[in-house]
C-alpha cells in the first residue's frame, strides 16, 4: 500500500458489539433511504402533475395529494437518518471523516441546503390555494426544490464513495474532483431512479382504499390512480437492470472477488425481476382485481432492499478491510507508545489511561 | 488531528460550529423543549373552559413552532455533528464512543418526539371534539415530556464536555452520564427553555389575536405569567451551574464573555445583561399589570434579548473550558493529554499522516529566499510550520481571519519583523501567560518550524485553503519517528 494514507483511529473502544452496529447501520438506513425516495419522487412527481394540470385539471388534484406526503414523508426521513449517521460515525470513524474533510465545504452545506428544500416543500404544500393563480411561482417553488433534492445525494453518494478509496484521499482536490471518481455518477443514477419507483407504490398504498365515493369529483377513478402508481413503479424499475450492473461494476475494487457478494447482488436481481413481473401483472388487470397483489409487491420490494443493503455492506467491509488491518496496527501502536512515553514522563507529567 | 484537515480561515472553524449549534439551541429551547408544554397547557386549558379561542391560538402557535422545528430545528441538530466531524474529528469521534448508548436512547426519543409532534399537528383539526380531543391533550403533554427527555440526554454530554467527573477513572458511560456538571446544567437549562417559550409566544400572540379583542390580553397575561414562573427558576438553576463550574475554568470568564480583546470590559457587560434581564422581566411584568397591554413591537426586545443572551451563554460554556475540548482528557486542538509526552519526546508531525502544501503566495511571502539547497531546507521548513499550525492551532485560530493568529501577532509585536527570535519565547510559554491556550504539543525544533511560519504572516493576507480546497498529500516524515518504519514496511 505504498502512498496510501495509514491515519490513527480514535483509541477508545468500540462502545457497542459491532453486529448491533452493522444492524443498525443497514437496516434503519434502507428505512431511512426509502423514505428519502418517497420525499425526492414525490417531489420529482408532484412538480410533474402540477405542471400537467396546467392543462388538465384533474392532474393538480393528484399533484395536491403527492404533495401533502412530502412533508411528513421528508420529517421521517431525518429522524430516521440519524441512526445509521450515529453507526458510521462509530464503525468507520476514520474512513467517513477523512471523505467528509476532504469535500467539507459541500457537505457542510447539506445542513442549509436540506432546510431550504424543506421549508419551501412546506411552502408548496401549505400555500397550494393562496397561489392558485400564480401557478408559476407555486411551480417553482417545487421546481427549486426538486433541483435541490437532486442535488443533495451528489454531495452523499460523493462522500460514502470516496470513503472506500483510502488511495484517493491524498489525490483528490475538493468536492468536484472526488465527484468524478468511477461508481458516483451511476450511483446517483441508481438513486435518482429508484424515487420515482419507490413513490410509485406509496401512490398505490395511497390509493388502494379510497372507495368510488371519496374519488368522486377527483378526474380519476380508483383503478386508474393504481395504474398510474404502479407504472411509476415498473418502467424505472426496469430501467435499474441496466444501471444497476452499470454502478455494481464499477464500484472501489475489492482485493478479492467475494462470491457472497456477487451472490447476493445476483439473487436481489432474481427478485427484482420477480416483482416487475408482478408489477406487469398488476398493470394490466381488471379495475375490480387491481391492487390484490400490492403485499407480494411490497415484500418483494423490501427484500430486493434489504439484499440490495447486505451487498453494500459486505461490499464496503471488503474494500476496506486490508487498509483498516493496518489503520488498527498502527492506532494500536501509537497508544503503546504513548502510555511508554507517559510513563517514562513521570512524575513530571502524571499519565492516566482512558 | 490525523485527519485531512478540513479548515476555514476566514470565517474561523468555531464560528462554524457555534453557527450552527446557537441556532439548534435557540430553536430546541425557544420552540420544542419549553414551547411545546404550554401549549400543551393552553390546549388543555380551552378544553377545561371550553374556549375555543385558546385552542385556535394554541394550534396557530403550534404551527410555527411545527414548521421551524421540523426544518431548521431538526437539520441543525444533525449538522451540529456534521460541523463538528469536520472541525474537531477526534473530539466527536472520542463523545460518539463514550456516549454512543445516550445518544442511541436519545436517537430512539427522537423518533418518537418526531412522530408526537407529527400526529399532535396533523390530528388537531381531526380529534376535534369529546375523546378523541382529551385523548389529543395527552399526545401534547406526551410530546412535551418526550422533546424535554431529549435536551436531558445531550445536557450530559455538553456537562461531560466540561468535566467529566469519574470517567477519568472508570471509563464507564455511567459515570460519564452522571457528571458533576450534568445535573445542575439541566436546572438551569429546563427553565431557561420554559422562559424562552413564553417570550416567543407573548411575540407571536399578536399575531395571531385581533389586537381589539379583549382575548389578546387574557392570553398574553397567561402566557406572561408562565414566563414570571419560570424565571425564578432560571436564576437559581443558573447559580447552581456556575457555583458547580471548576474553579480554573473560572479564570476563562472575562476572555469567554468579552474575547480577548474586550476582557476589560467584563463588568461593563455583566451590568449590561443584567439590566437586559431586568428590562425583558419589566416587559413581562406590565403584560401582566398593564389594562390596556403592551404594543406588539415592544415584544422584539425581550425576543431579541433572550436569544442574544442565550447565544452568549452558549459561547462562554463553549469557551471556558478551554484549553480542553473535552475537560481534562482532550485539548482543544483534538490531541489527548496523555498524548503530550510522546508528542513532545517525538515529535508532532512524527504522528501526522496528512500534509497540505505550501501555496505559491505562501512561498514568495517568504522573508528570506535562500538560494540552492538552502532554498529547498527554507521550504522544507517552512512545510514543517504550516502543517504544525495546521494540526496544533488551525482549530481555533485562522492566520489572517477570524480569532487570527496574525491579529495577535501584531498586539504582541507590533511591526517589529515577527522573527522566531522574538517570538519564539513568547509561543513556548503562551499558556502559561493565557491559561485557554493548550501546551505547544511538539519538539522545540517543531516550535521553531512553527514560529518560522508565523513570520509570514506579517507580509501575506492570503487566506489558507483548507483540505477541502486544496486537498492533502502524504507527510513528508522528516521528523517521523525511525520505530515507525517498520511498520510502514509491512504495508
Amino acid at each position: 500500500m505504498n502512498g496510501v494514507p495509514i491515519p490513527r483511529d480514535i483509541p477508545l473502544p468500540m462502545p457497542a458489539p459491532e453486529g448491533l452496529l452493522v444492524v443498525v447501520l443497514v437496516i434503519f438506513f434502507l428505512m431511512h433511504i426509502a423514505f428519502v425516495n418517497f420525499m425526492v419522487g414525490g417531489a420529482l412527481l408532484s412538480f410533474y402533475y402540477e405542471l400537467r394540470g396546467l392543462r388538465e385539471r384533474r392532474y393538480d388534484w393528484l399533484a395536491h395529494e403527492i404533495a401533502s406526503t412530502i412533508t411528513a414523508n421528508k420529517s421521517i426521513a431525518v429522524v430516521l437518518g440519524v441512526g445509521p449517521l450515529l453507526a458510521i460515525n462509530t464503525l468507520y470513524t476514520v474512513y467517513f471523516y477523512t471523505a467528509n474533510a476532504l469535500t467539507g465545504t459541500f457537505w457542510i452545506s447539506i445542513v442549509p441546503l436540506v432546510v431550504v428544500a424543506f421549508l419551501l416543500t412546506y411552502a408548496h404544500k401549505y400555500l397550494w390555494h393562496s397561489l392558485e393563480r400564480h401557478k408559476l411561482l407555486h411551480l417553482s417553488l417545487i421546481g427549486l426544490a426538486c433541483l435541490i433534492f437532486l442535488f443533495i445525494p451528489l454531495i452523499f453518494l460523493t462522500n460514502v464513495n470516496l470513503m472506500l478509496l483510502p488511495r484517493q484521499w491524498v489525490e483528490v482536490r475538493g468536492f468536484f474532483s472526488a465527484l468524478t471518481l468511477p461508481n458516483v455518477l451511476p450511483r446517483y443514477a441508481h438513486f435518482v431512479i429508484a424515487c420515482p419507483a419507490m413513490t410509485g407504490l406509496l401512490l398505490v398504498w395511497l390509493f388502494r382504499r379510497r372507495s368510488t365515493a371519496q374519488l368522486a369529483g377527483t378526474g380519476f377513478t380508483r383503478d386508474e390512480l393504481l395504474r398510474t402508481g404502479y407504472r411509476w413503479a415498473l418502467w424505472p424499475t426496469m430501467a435499474q437492470f441496466v444501471v444497476g450492473p452499470l454502478a455494481l461494476f464499477t464500484l472501489p475494487a475489492t482485493p478479492l472477488v467475494d462470491p457472497a457478494i456477487l451472490g447476493v447482488f445476483g439473487a436481489s436481481i432474481l427478485l427484482a425481476l420477480w416483482m416487475c413481473l408482478v408489477l406487469y401483472v398488476e398493470t394490466n388487470r381488471a379495475a375490480e382485481r387491481i391492487g390484490k397483489s400490492f403485499a407480494s409487491v411490497c415484500a418483494l420490494m423490501v427484500a430486493v432492499l434489504v439484499l440490495m443493503g447486505a451487498g453494500r455492506h459486505l461490499h464496503r467491509e471488503a474494500a476496506i478491510a486490508p487498509h483498516r488491518e493496518l489503520v488498527r496496527q498502527k492506532t494500536e501502536d501509537y497508544v503503546r507508545r504513548a502510555e511508554e512515553a507517559a510513563r517514562a514522563s513521570l512524575p513530571a507529567e502524571a499519565p492516566r489511561s482512558p | 488531528m490525523d485527519f485531512p484537515v478540513f479548515h476555514l480561515d476566514i470565517l474561523g472553524n468555531r464560528a462554524l460550529v457555534a453557527i450552527i449549534a446557537i441556532l439548534h439551541v435557540l430553536v430546541n429551547h425557544g420552540l420544542a423543549v419549553g414551547l411545546m408544554p404550554l401549549i400543551a397547557l393552553m390546549e388543555w386549558h380551552g378544553v377545561r373552559k371550553n374556549d375555543p379561542r385558546w385552542d385556535n391560538l394554541a394550534y396557530r402557535i403550534l404551527f410555527v413552532a411545527f414548521i421551524i422545528t421540523t426544518t431548521v430545528g431538526a437539520l441543525t441538530g444533525v449538522g451540529i455533528w456534521f460541523s463538528v466531524s469536520l472541525v474537531n474529528p477526534y473530539s466527536i469521534g472520542s463523545l460518539i464512543r463514550v456516549f454512543f448508548w445516550a445518544w442511541f436512547v436519545e436517537w430512539l426519543v427522537f423518533i418518537t418526539e418526531v412522530c408526537l409532534i407529527l400526529a399532535y399537528t396533523l390530528t388537531w383539526k381531526k380529534w376535534a371534539s369529546g375523546e378523541a380531543k382529551r385523548r389529543h391533550v395527552r399526545l401534547g403533554f406526551a410530546l412535551a415530556t418526550f422533546s424535554w427527555i431529549t435536551m436531558a440526554i445531550i445536557v450530559s454530554i455538553l456537562g461531560f464536555m466540561m468535566d467529566p467527573g469519574n470517567w477519568l477513572s472508570e471509563n464507564t458511560l455511567l459515570a460519564g452520564f452522571t457528571n458533576p456538571i450534568y445535573l445542575p446544567q439541566l436546572a438551569f437549562r429546563t427553565p431557561l427553555a420554559a422562559a424562552m417559550a413564553g417570550i416567543v409566544a407573548l411575540f407571536l400572540v399578536p399575531f395571531f389575536v385581533d389586537r381589539h379583542d379583549p382575548f389578546r390580553l387574557e392570553a398574553s397575561r397567561a402566557i406572561a405569567l408562565w414566563t414570571l414562573i419560570a424565571s425564578p427558576f432560571v436564576l437559581l438553576g443558573g447559580w447552581w451551574y456556575y457555583s458547580v463550574i471548576p474553579g480554573t475554568m473560572m479564570e476563562n470568564l472575562a476572555v469567554s464573555a468579552m474575547t480577548l480583546q474586550f476582557m476589560g470590559w467584563l463588568n461593563d457587560f455583566l451590568w449590561i445583561v443584567a439590566l437586559t434581564v431586568l428590562a425583558v422581566l419589566i416587559t413581562v411584568q406590565l403584560t401582566i399589570v398593564s389594562r390596556r397591554g403592551v404594543p406588539r413591537f415592544a415584544y422584539l426586545l425581550p425576543l431579541l434579548a433572550v436569544f442574544w443572551l442565550t447565544g452568549h451563554f452558549e459561547r462562554v460554556r463553549e469557551f471556558i473550558r478551554k484549553p480542553y475540548v473535552i475537560g481534562r482528557y482532550m485539548y482543544a486542538n483534538g490531541l489527548r493529554v496523555e498524548d503530550y509526552p510522546l508528542l513532545r519526546r517525538d515529535g508532532l508531525l512524527a504522528y501526522t499522516t496528512y500534509s497540505i502544501p505550501l501555496s505559491p503566495p505562501e512561498i514568495t511571502a517568504m522573508p528570506d529566499r535562500p538560494t540552492g539547497t538552502g532554498y529547498q531546507g527554507a521550504i522544507e521548513r517552512l512545510q514543517r510550520g504550516k502543517d504544525v499550525f495546521m494540526t496544533a492551532c488551525s482549530r481555533c485560530h485562522t492566520t489572517n481571519g477570524v480569532n487570527a493568529v496574525a491579529t495577535h501577532m501584531q498586539r504582541m509585536f507590533g511591526d517589529r519583523p515577527w522573527s522566531p527570535s522574538l517570538t519564539l519565547d513568547y509561543l513556548s510559554n503562551m499558556h502559561n501567560a493565557q491559561p485557554y491556550m493548550p501546551p505547544f504539543p511538539g519538539t522545540q525544533e517543531e516550535l521553531f518550524d512553527l514560529a518560522t511560519y508565523l513570520e509570514l504572516l506579517q507580509r501575506s493576507a492570503t487566506a489558507v485553503a483548507g483540505a477541502q480546497q486544496a486537498g492533502s498529500v502524504l507527510a513528508t516524515p522528516p521528523g517521523r519517528s525511525t520505530a515507525l518504519r517498520p511498520l510502514e514496511g509491512r504495508q
